[in-house]
């Protein structure tokens, strides 16, 4: 690689600096990316169903999610954008722990994250079970703002920030992998932050 | 226009020669390159610059494109004083240095005249880069009636200001700019002195008569959400609102 005349960059410990993907800066700010405005949801007619195509499987009312075991993850989050945010702190409910409490086995290998914005956004199955993926209804204690996708989004932090989808109401099983909001617009679609898969023919 | 047959493709880094560093605004330059084998882009995109050191530790940074299609490579930089990617573009970059980067990327906050108008853009500060390439893109076949609402703290502080209003005084019946000035008096008579609010879109909409098509908004992100909930408030369809929004 070319190295840029008089360009030193400005380093970060050598934890930091093991816990950063390549092409990624430490924020610690928490920078905001949406395709467009934060939509307005009234918990009284929030709802999240996980469906099987265009058939349902199972439904919650906001009441009936938080009725569900509330669980917590902390650690690093990565945005395609090039920041990365370290120690972040969430609650939510495993989708796990939704699959079983609807007593539900993954019918297909692929799924589309829903979004209330007509969003949506592509997830293999293997990276939304297994204590991989939740629901998120909280971030650092607090219920999650509109800006951050309240009042539930999807977060699936060993991704690319994109596939954690904000303002979200249903989980989708298909029978193929298929392309959501970004990736038809020209994004990877797995979206690694490890590989750096940013855009569709990263390998 | 067909690409010439040595474009690269969009995510694969190639090296740009800097060929041009021009003052905008007191903190805020353009940086021209020569990018030979980048593909054409369209008004909106952006690009990503890679610089690395010589021990190979490399940053990367995505930066709007502001020139209009075919009027080759310009990037709007506004300096982070404590960013590491900025200071370097204006303290250290010359003119003739080798700049790795990739481009053109992004699908969705792009305008091109054929997707017709009303069209209203809305920029904060550097947020105005992308509405700017835009705007220059219109300009080439200015005929949809276009509305830019700018946020700065100055005048001098809206990148390229003397130039919007140019286009504005040369296409007065197509083109209108107002510009809030948050840290001065306004020099203009049709701009205001504060930030906008629901209550100024909502006015800005109903004296240009009209609801946008295409509606884009980019800068800080509590501007950013500020604007949409008022072009939602305004009757602006959800689906018309793109945004892009920089920092934290």
């Amino acid at each position: 690689m070319a190295t840029t005349r008089g360009f030193t960059g400005r380093r970060i410990g050598t934890e930091s600096a093991r816990r950063l993907p390549p092409g990624q800066y430490l924020t610690h700010d928490f920078p905001v990316l949406s395709k467009g405005p934060a939509p307005t949801i009234d918990l009284a007619h929030w709802s999240f169903t996980i469906s099987h195509g265009p058939r349902p499987l199972a439904r919650w009312s906001w009441d009936e999610l938080q009725a569900l075991p509330r669980s917590r993850w902390a650690g690093d989050i990565h945005c395609v954008t090039q920041w990365s945010k370290f120690d972040t702190e969430w609650q939510g409910v495993w989708i796990d722990d939704l699959l079983a409490a609807a007593g539900l086995t993954p019918p297909t290998g692929f799924a589309l994250a829903l979004s209330y914005d007509d969003y949506d956004t592509n997830v293999p199955v293997p990276d939304l079970i297994g204590g991989r993926a939740m629901v998120a209804t909280h971030f650092d204690g607090a219920p999650l703002t509109p800006e951050h996708g309240g009042p539930a989004r999807l977060l699936v932090p060993h991704l690319y920030l994109w596939k954690s989808a904000k303002w979200l109401r249903g989980l989708r099983f298909t029978e193929r992998d298929e392309a959501g909001f970004w990736e038809l617009r020209g994004y990877h679609m797995y979206g690694d932050p490890w590989r750096q898969q940013r855009y569709s023919d990263d390998p | 226009m067909s690409a010439p047959p040595d474009t690269l493709a969009p995510t694969a880094w190639q090296e740009a020669t800097l060929v041009r560093i021009d003052p905008v605004t007191a903190h805020m330059r353009a940086f021209g390159f020569d990018a030979p084998r980048m593909a054409p882009h369209r008004a909106g995109q952006h690009v990503d610059v890679r610089l690395t050191a010589p021990d190979g530790y490399q940053a990367q940074r995505s930066y709007s494109i502001t020139s209009a299609p075919g009027t080759g490579l310009q990037l709007l930089i506004d300096r982070i004083d404590d960013g590491e990617v900025s200071p370097f573009f204006h303290d250290v970059a010359a003119v003739g240095d080798t700049i790795e980067l990739r481009g053109p990327l992004g699908g969705h906050f792009v305008w091109q005249p054929a997707d017709g108008g009303p069209l209203l853009l809305v920029g904060g500060g550097s947020g105005l880069a992308p509405l700017v390439a835009m705007a220059r893109a219109w300009a080439t076949a200015p005929e949809v009636p276009v509305l830019m609402l700018a946020s700065a703290r100055t005048w001098a502080d809206v990148p390229w200001a003397d130039e919007l209003a140019g286009l504005e005084a040369r296409h007065a019946r197509r083109l209108r700019l107002v510009a809030a000035i948050t840290r001065a008096q306004p020099v203009r008579t049709q701009d205001i002195g504060q930030r906008w609010d629901a209550s100024r879109i909502g006015a800005e909409l109903q004296r240009w008569g009209m609801l946008p098509r295409h509606a884009f908004v980019c800068g800080a992100n509590p501007f950013v959400e500020a604007v949409a909930q008022a072009l939602l408030a305004a009757g602006v369809p959800a689906p018309a609102i793109r945004t892009e929004r920089y920092g934290g």
